[in-house]
C-alpha cells in the first residue's frame, strides 16, 4: 500500500512535517491491523510511505509555471503522487489559508495530469501559532481537494503550537489515520481509477469527425 | 532531408541594448532572414500567425508571397497556420493563391494557437478548439480536393455549390503538417490523413516528444499510408552557436534569462540540459540535433528556431550562416548515413505531382 505525506513546512525541522510523519505512522499502523483481522494471519506488508517536502522542490515547482513542464525531480514526486493509494496533505497556515507553495505544487500537478488526485483518499492537515485558524481545514482544504475530486477524509487534523503540548491531538490523529487507512482499503468505488493515458487510448479519427457531423 | 528555419515574429527589446526593433523593422527582419536562409542553402522558411502584440505576423501569405517573389528554391510554409480561428475557405483560397505565385514552393503547418482571446475575437470558443481543428480542416481538406463542396457542420455557415478559387496548382493541394506540441489528437489527425506531423520539441522534454512521434507514426501505419518509419516527422529545435561554445553561452546569456516564454525560469544549463535547446560550438549543435533522430526515428525536416527574444538581425544572419556553412551540410551527410532506402523525403509539389500522375496513369490502365 502505497502511501504518500506532502508536507509544505518550512522550517527544519518542522512542525508540519512533524504532524505529517505522525499522521503517516498511525494510517500505516491502522492500515497493517486492519489487514491482520486474525492472529494467525501472515505478517501484512507494511505501507509503502514516502515524504514530499515542498521545501526541496520549490524552485522546481516555480518553473513549471515559467516552463509548462516539471523538472526531474519535481516529475518523480508527481509521480508519486498519481500513483499513491492514498495522501497525507499537511500545510502550515499562512494569510488565513494553505501557503503559496503549497498551492503551487497543487497547480503544477494539476497541468501536468489532471486526474491525478480524481477518487484518491487524502487527509487534510494543517499547523498553525494559535488554534483560531483551525477552520482552515473546512474553508481552504477541503474545498481545494474536493474541487480536484479527492476523497477527503471525514476528519482533518489541525495543530496549532499549544496542541503539542496539551491533550486531544493524539486522539484526532488516531481518528483520521483510522479513516483514511479505511478508505485506502476499502470499496472499489472510491480507490482511485487506474490512471488514464491519453496516449494510449487514442479516440479513433472517425469517431471524432462522426461526432461534428450535423445531427451527430 | 529538409533544413530550414521558424520564426514566432516577436518583436522584442533587445535586453543588452534596451532597444525594441519598429513592427516595421521586425518585419523587413524576417524577410531579410528568410532571404538569408535561401542564400546559405537552406530548404524551408516558415512564419509563425499571431493576433496580437508583441507579435508581427498576422497575415502569412501576404508575407509569404512577398518571399516567394524574392527567392527561387525555398520552400515557404508556416508554423503554424490557426485551423481553429480562421476561416477554412480563406485559408484554402490564400494558400492556393501563394501556389500559384511561388510555383508550387509552398506547404503549410496546421496549429490551434494558444492563446485565448484569440478564439473570442474571432468569434469563437477555445473550449471547442480540438472539434474546430477536426471540422475545419476536413472542410479544408475537401475545399482542395473536389472542385464543387456543398458543406455542412457544428462552426461554420454552410456551404452549396462552392468552388474554392484558384484550385491548387497542377490539381496539387500544398502538403499539410500538423504541429502539436501535448494533444494526442492532432498526433491521430495527422496520422488520419497521412499528412505530416511536427512537434515543436523546443519547450518539453524529449521524452514527450518522443512519445507523440510513436503515436503518430503507430497510427500513420494503422491507416494504412505505410510503414511507422515512412510516416512524415518534421522537428523544432533552438539554438545559438559560436566558433567557441563559452562565447556563445556568454553571448546568448542574457537574452535566454529575459526571453519570452522560458525567461525568468530555469538557469540555461538546466534548460539545455532538459530540453533540445543547444548553445555552443556548431559541433554541438551538430551532435545535439543527430541525437534528436534515437527518438524520433528516421524524420524528414528539421526547423530551427534563430530569431527571438530580441537578438539582432546582424547577429541571426550571423547565425544563419554559421547553419548553412558548417552545420547543416554535415547533418545532411550524416543523417542519410543508415536511412533506409524506403524511407520517404518530405513531399514537395513536384514529388506530389509525380504521385498523382503516376496514380491516374494506374488508374487508366485498370
Amino acid at each position: 500500500m502505497r502511501l504518500v505525506v506532502v508536507s509544505a513546512g518550512l522550517s527544519v525541522p518542522s512542525s508540519t512535517r512533524l504532524l505529517g510523519d505522525r499522521l503517516a505512522a498511525a494510517a500505516a499502523a491502522a492500515a497493517a491491523a486492519a489487514a491482520a483481522p486474525a492472529a494467525t494471519a501472515p505478517e501484512p506488508a507494511p505501507a509503502d510511505v514516502r515524504v514530499i517536502e515542498l521545501r526541496d522542490l520549490a524552485v522546481e515547482i516555480a518553473h513549471t509555471f515559467t516552463n509548462g513542464f516539471p523538472a526531474p525531480a519535481l516529475a518523480d514526486a508527481f509521480d508519486a503522487v498519481s500513483g499513491a493509494d492514498g495522501l497525507i496533505v499537511v500545510t502550515p497556515v499562512f494569510s488565513a489559508s494553505y501557503s503559496g507553495l503549497f498551492k503551487s505544487f497543487f497547480d503544477a500537478l494539476g497541468v501536468t495530469d489532471p486526474d491525478a488526485l480524481t477518487g484518491k483518499p487524502v487527509l487534510i492537515a494543517a499547523t498553525g501559532g494559535t488554534a483560531r485558524h483551525s477552520l482552515v481545514l473546512d474553508h481552504a482544504l477541503r474545498p481545494l481537494f474536493s474541487y480536484l475530486k479527492a476523497v477527503v477524509v471525514p476528519t482533518g487534523v489541525y495543530a496549532a503550537s499549544e496542541d503539542w503540548g496539551a491533550e486531544g491531538l493524539d486522539g484526532r490523529i488516531e481518528r483520521a489515520a483510522g479513516e483514511l487507512a479505511a478508505l485506502m482499503a476499502g470499496s472499489p468505488t472510491v480507490r482511485p481509477a487506474p490512471r488514464r493515458d491519453s496516449f494510449e487510448e487514442v479516440v479513433p479519427f472517425e469517431q471524432r469527425l462522426a461526432a461534428l457531423r450535423p445531427g451527430g | 532531408m529538409q533544413f530550414g528555419i521558424f520564426s514566432v515574429g516577436d518583436v522584442t527589446p533587445d535586453p543588452t541594448t534596451g532597444r525594441t526593433p519598429t513592427e516595421r523593422e521586425r518585419i523587413k527582419a524576417m524577410v531579410a532572414i528568410a532571404l538569408k536562409a535561401e542564400e546559405v542553402g537552406l530548404d524551408v522558411f516558415a512564419t509563425g500567425e499571431h493576433h496580437n502584440p508583441p507579435f508581427v505576423p498576422s497575415s502569412p501569405t501576404t508575407m509569404l508571397g512577398y518571399i516567394a517573389a524574392r527567392t527561387e528554391r525555398l520552400i515557404l510554409s508556416t508554423s503554424t497556420t490557426l485551423i481553429t480561428t480562421n476561416d477554412p475557405v480563406k485559408i484554402a483560397e490564400d494558400f492556393a493563391m501563394l501556389q500559384h505565385l511561388a510555383d508550387g514552393r509552398v506547404d503549410l503547418m496546421m496549429g490551434r494557437g494558444n492563446t485565448g482571446p484569440v478564439y473570442p475575437w474571432f468569434g469563437q470558443d477555445i473550449r471547442q478548439g480540438i472539434n474546430l481543428a477536426i471540422e475545419n480542416y476536413a472542410l479544408l481538406h475537401r475545399l482542395w480536393r473536389e472542385d464543387v463542396v456543398n458543406w455542412e457542420g457544428k462552426f461554420r455557415t454552410p456551404l452549396q455549390g462552392f468552388t474554392a478559387t484558384p484550385r491548387p496548382l497542377d490539381g496539387v493541394p500544398p502538403f499539410v503538417w500538423h504541429g502539436s506540441i501535448r494533444s494526442p489528437e492532432i498526433a491521430e489527425q495527422a496520422a488520419y490523413y497521412g499528412d505530416g506531423f511536427f512537434h515543436n520539441n523546443i519547450f518539453w522534454p524529449a521524452d514527450h516528444t518522443k512519445r507523440m512521434i510513436e503515436l503518430y507514426r503507430a497510427r500513420y501505419a494503422h491507416y494504412g499510408h505505410g510503414t511507422p518509419e515512412q510516416a512524415i516527422v518534421g522537428l523544432g529545435g533552438q539554438v545559438f552557436m559560436r566558433k567557441n561554445s563559452q562565447d556563445a553561452v556568454r553571448e546568448f546569456r542574457p537574452y535566454f534569462d529575459v526571453a519570452p516564454v522560458y525567461g525568468h525560469g530555469p538557469s540555461l544549463e538546466e534548460f539545455t540540459e532538459q530540453t533540445p535547446l543547444t548553445v555552443g560550438s556548431p559541433q554541438q549543435v551538430i551532435d545535439k540535433t543527430l541525437s534528436f533522430r534515437e527518438y524520433a526515428g528516421d524524420y524528414q525536416r528539421q526547423l530551427f528556431l534563430m530569431d527571438h527574444a530580441g537578438l539582432p538581425l546582424k547577429t541571426v544572419l550571423e547565425q544563419l550562416d554559421l547553419l548553412g556553412e558548417e552545420v547543416v551540410p554535415v547533418l545532411r551527410k550524416e543523417f542519410a548515413k543508415d536511412r533506409p532506402a524506403d524511407v520517404p523525403d518530405a513531399p514537395t509539389h513536384s514529388s506530389l505531382l509525380a504521385t498523382a500522375k503516376r496514380a491516374e496513369k494506374e488508374g487508366a490502365r485498370a
